[in-house]
């Protein structure tokens, strides 16, 4: 039986140990997210969005230059950091995706089913969708996320939005609070950020649309909703769909005041 | 027939920066399917990038590089006009070449 | 520029269980049914219905009243189907495996005779070779080697894993065995990775 004094060494060498191999961890997942920034991928789905959002097409045969993204017809710079908003035109609130798809069925002639055809790419299938949000969020990188929260369909959106947040659900019993509700966790290797905590979410939320190198493509909010769902054991999340604008609205809220770094890049 | 490069090509100061990336699946030939058997190995073995007729890069490349390969680099002696070309040849024969006209910086 | 009109600054301050808190509710249920139509019915249907504790929970943002979370408590133990007495214990192997094995339920997963996987290293540290672990949930090295294996212990790890919330009420953690995740087998081999002497959980 090692004395007292003997024995507190003892643990406090084997203290560190412990956390030794989960630095080791942390340190060399770091060290790969650095090499990946040296070059963003993401960086040629703006560009091929700006050709995109210029390019004349569908059955108008137009471009989506006068789209009102909520800053006034034409305007892309800074239209990203104030979405989800509401649009009197539509009389509904709207993400940045739904509002692309307004543009192409009011601007282009596309039908709602043609523009929202294709919306997550998939080897031998690009997703102009995936392109566009790239173009439009990157002309809002580097200014703060200011979403409004005073219509009254604004506010309806984030108490929908907050009520689907805890709404547990399916044979795994997951909410999105499962995984988003606490502070420094990860699953797996993958840090998770408290949503409902300002100093996650204006570091995380305003990273979206980003690369994701696991996918192999520009992915966006409404594919990361898409993906939580999937994991959560919950059927196919409908494109643009309600569910999805409420918790972006219920998201931002917290997420207000973060600096747009989109087009980000991710694993 | 393979998908297309997205290239981009620019002036940074007096030299031409490139990104490209390659949409190519990249197998080592040791991963296995669900159902337990091998994926043959698939990957690009030779990338060359040319710029008015002369090479500016070659490349041999092996399994460790991974799916849809991101590249990005810098080469003197292009002007903006001028086309920068990049072709790739698989270890199965298949090929792929796409270019970009440089841009203003 | 005002961001937040006096409106809403009331809406939001209404955030406890009152009525306009139940509006809410409604309105979100609604939305929720609208929002999958293009999807899997089969796996909707099992998401637009929620069981009572799920219900609760969601109520009660996981930090149910006292009454309540043993009221939960209690209706979720009385549930647990415990395998055939003295049979705790199964294989670790077996056990490293489902631990490992994040497949099944997911819309992607078909219906093939391929048994789910308990996915348990996405939420917790569990053998020390694997150092891909979450942290949702705590460590569990050596958790045989802390507690000991005698049957009490062995009840417990194994109640805990069929329904953790017979333990503590709007936990996290997934009800395995209440909601057919895994099979009571397949638990027992869980057990064994956690308390068998011979699991390198312990070693």
């Amino acid at each position: 039986m090692p004395s007292p004094r003997l024995a507190a060494l003892l643990i406090a060498a084997a203290l560190p140990c412990a956390g030794l191999a989960q630095q080791d961890t942390q340190k060399e997942v770091e060290r790969y997210r650095q090499l990946l920034a040296e070059g963003n991928p993401a960086d040629l789905f703006e560009a091929k969005g700006e050709e995109l959002w210029k390019a004349r097409r569908g059955p108008k045969n137009a471009s989506l230059e006068q789209c009102d993204l909520g800053l006034g017809a034409g305007v892309v710079k800074g239209a990203f950091a104030h979405l989800p908003r509401y649009f009197a035109d539509t009389d509904r609130v709207q993400d940045m995706e739904s509002r692309i798809v307004t543009c192409m069925v009011t601007l282009q002639g596309f039908t709602p089913e043609q523009a929202m055809k294709n919306p997550f790419s998939a080897p031998g299938r690009p997703s102009d969708m995936e392109a566009l949000a790239s173009y439009v969020a990157g002309e809002s990188k580097g200014m703060k996320l200011d979403t409004p929260l005073a219509h009254p369909k604004e506010v309806e959106a984030f108490r929908v939005g907050e009520q689907l947040f805890y709404r547990r659900a399916g044979p795994h019993d997951f909410a999105c609070v499962s995984c988003h509700g606490d502070n420094g966790k990860r699953i797996r290797l993958q840090d998770l950020p408290k949503l409902t905590d300002p100093n996650d979410a204006q570091k995380i939320f305003t990273t979206w649309p980003a690369y994701r190198v696991s996918q192999g493509s520009v992915r966006t909010m409404q594919h990361r909703l898409y993906d939580c769902y999937w994991q959560m054991r919950h059927p196919q999340l409908d494109y643009a769909s309600e569910a999805s604008i409420a918790l972006e609205v219920f998201m931002a809220k917290y997420a207000n005041g973060g600096e747009i770094r989109a087009p980000g890049l991710k694993r | 027939m393979a998908e297309p490069m997205r290239i981009r090509a620019n002036m940074t100061g007096d030299k031409v920066e490139v990104r490209v990336l390659m949409a190519h699946e990249m197998e080592t030939g040791q991963r296995k399917d669900g159902s337990g058997k091998l994926v043959p190995a698939h990957f690009i073995q030779n990338v060359t990038v040319t710029c008015t007729g002369r090479t500016v890069l070659s490349a041999q490349w092996g399994t460790s590089i991974s799916k849809n390969p991101f590249m990005h680099f810098r080469f003197k002696g292009g002007k903006p006009g001028d086309k920068v070309t990049i072709s790739w040849v698989d270890n199965k024969g298949e090929r792929r070449t796409d270019e970009a006209v440089i841009a203003g910086g | 520029m005002k961001r937040f009109s006096p409106l809403v600054l009331l809406a939001l301050a209404a955030c406890a269980t009152g009525p306009a808190d139940e509006e809410a509710r409604q309105r979100a249920e609604q939305v929720f049914r609208g929002s999958f139509t293009h999807g899997n019915r089969a796996i909707a249907a099992r998401v637009e219905k929620q069981d009572e504790a799920q219900a609760l929970c969601t109520r009660y943002r996981n930090e149910p009243p006292k009454d309540v979370a043993e009221k939960i408590e209690s209706t979720e133990a009385a549930g647990i189907r415990y395998p055939v007495p003295g049979k705790f214990l199964g294989d670790w192997r077996q056990g490293e495996k489902i631990a490992q094995d994040g497949y099944g339920l997911r819309f992607t997963d078909p219906d093939t005779k391929r048994p789910n996987g308990g996915g348990c290293y996405n939420c917790h540290r569990i053998a020390p070779a694997e150092i891909s672990y979450g942290t949702v949930g705590p460590s569990l090295y050596r958790f045989g080697a802390l507690r000991g294996a005698g049957e009490p212990v062995q009840r417990y790890v194994y109640g805990k894993i069929y329904d953790a919330q017979a333990y503590l009420a709007c936990s996290q953690m997934p009800r395995f065995g209440k909601n057919g995740v895994l099979t009571e087998e397949q638990i027992t081999h869980l057990v064994a990775l956690l308390l068998d002497p011979q699991s390198p959980v312990n070693k």
